[in-house]
């Protein structure tokens, strides 16, 4: 007996029978750069020591919110796509694999390294914050890493997903990103999902807020159907958040209580950049609700997606969106650029930093969303306590 | 028994081996997984969205 299902591409003894030589691929050892981030601290070590200017300890968001923007102006855009027929054979390519294992030893080598800095190091006060800050961006870089590995179906990648999260506290996302935001994605219901008229300030304390709650939700969900206690080692938030306090405690005892603010500055930095990203990724983007009261299925038209080339290299392949949550497992080596999605005018390093100042973000990107919706501004996520003034603003005349 | 199979990323249900860490223990009918139970790999694609796998003999 032979069991068939069309689409059950994933129980993995499939042939490959692709000629790899017909295609290479460009950005191949371009993924190494993603350890660029977690040397970051390193660098600067090495800066500092050499030149002995302070301002080296702020290189982390200097390298993502300046360098990585004009690297996107500079070197462009690509939007040519693996051939379908290669899809498979880069899948299963493992080199791809270990360019993003590689990224979590260099992030805590360098988390370590910096707690040794702020507690021997001979660095001033803000010599130190400018660490903890580049520690931040590590921090948040290294959600996009677990992101990445959180999606896969193996459980030692979905460990190491864990492992990355541990830094910014974020244990919780590994499980509301995969089970409720792809499930609620570009949805009223989605935490992580930005409205048309929500300013980044006001969208960052209700996804951080609504993702815990949601996270919470769906794990106790599954432990009630297994009858488990929902405060026990079966709980998998309450083991990922118990990885955060036994390393903070630990690099606590190690270094001394010195290195608890810092480390606390450097979580909070870590997961805000990640939720300035989670903002740019579906602002204002709706699915509409079918007659039988469910969403329609999540389209390449839900998502905003960038080809510049530096960020991409910088993010896995993030900005190709709409093709990730089209095929959420698919690695990131194989995301495709789709022609239907909506474009940001620059790449997510640039579009971050417009989302800081909303008056800037609202000019370039509520004309773009608009736009998108052939003027009909009713088919967008509008912020409730907005809607009055969105219609107002945006809105046709009956 | 029989499996259904998520029609975005192929991954398959079977009620021989239910999926225990979901809380569905082995022998768990399909029937009885709720209907807005999504997709455990994609998250794409809930229970009713998925489509029975086709079984030669």
């Amino acid at each position: 007996m032979e069991a068939h299902a069309e689409h059950a591409h994933h129980h993995h003894h499939e042939h490959v029978d692709v000629n790899p030589a017909e295609w290479t691929d460009g950005k191949r050892y371009a993924w190494l750069l993603g350890i660029v981030v977690p040397l970051s601290p390193f660098f600067a070590w090495f800066y500092w020591s050499l030149t002995g200017v302070g301002a080296f300890w702020f290189i982390g968001p200097v390298l993502v919110f300046v360098i990585f923007p004009l690297l996107d102006m500079a070197i462009g855009m690509d939007s040519t796509n693996p051939p379908d027929s290669v899809l498979k054979f880069l899948e299963q390519d493992r080199y791809y694999r270990w360019c993003t294992y590689v990224f979590i030893p260099i992030q805590y080598g360098g988390l370590v390294f910096a707690c040794w800095m702020w507690s021997n190091g001979d660095l001033n006060v803000v010599e130190s914050i400018g660490l903890a800050l580049t520690m931040g961006v590590v921090g948040g870089i290294a959600i996009n890493t677990a992101h990445e590995l959180g999606h896969k179906r193996a459980s030692s990648e979905k460990w190491l997903s864990r492992v990355a999260l541990a830094q910014t506290g974020y244990g919780h996302f590994f499980i509301e990103h995969n089970r409720g935001h792809h499930v609620k994605v570009a949805t009223p219901e989605d935490p992580a999902s930005s409205r048309l008229g929500e300013s980044f300030w006001a969208f960052l304390p209700r996804t951080v807020i609504g993702s815990l709650r949601s996270a919470w939700g769906i794990e106790t969900t599954r432990l009630d159907r297994l009858d488990e206690r929902h405060f026990s080692r079966h709980n998998d938030l309450i083991t990922a958040w118990a990885m955060t306090v036994v390393l903070f405690g630990g690099l606590a005892l190690v270094f001394g209580p010195v290195v608890l603010p810092y480390l606390l500055v450097q979580a909070v930095i870590g997961f805000s950049l990640l939720e300035v990203v989670n903002y740019l990724e579906h602002y204002g983007l709706l699915r509409q609700k079918r007659e039988d009261g469910r969403y329609e299925r999540c389209l390449p038209e839900h998502s905003w997606n960038s080809n510049n080339v530096a960020s991409n290299v910088l993010l896995y392949h993030l900005q190709r969106h709409s093709d990730h949550h089209a095929n959420p497992t698919r690695r990131y080596q194989a995301l495709r650029h789709v022609n239907e999605a909506p474009q940001l005018p620059t790449g997510y390093a640039g579009m971050i930093v417009l989302a800081w100042f909303p008056p800037l973000w609202r000019r370039v990107m509520d004309p773009r969303l608009l736009a998108h919706y052939d003027g009909d501004v009713t088919r967008a996520n509008i912020q409730p306590r907005k809607l009055g003034r969105v219609l107002e603003r945006h809105g046709r005349p009956a | 028994m029989s499996s259904w199979y998520c029609t975005s990323c192929g991954y398959v249900y079977n009620e021989e081996a239910g999926h225990p860490r979901e809380g569905f223990p082995p022998g768990t009918a399909f029937a009885d997984v709720p209907d807005d139970w999504p997709c455990p790999d994609c998250g794409v694609r809930d229970k009713v969205d998925f489509e029975p796998v086709v079984v030669d003999a």
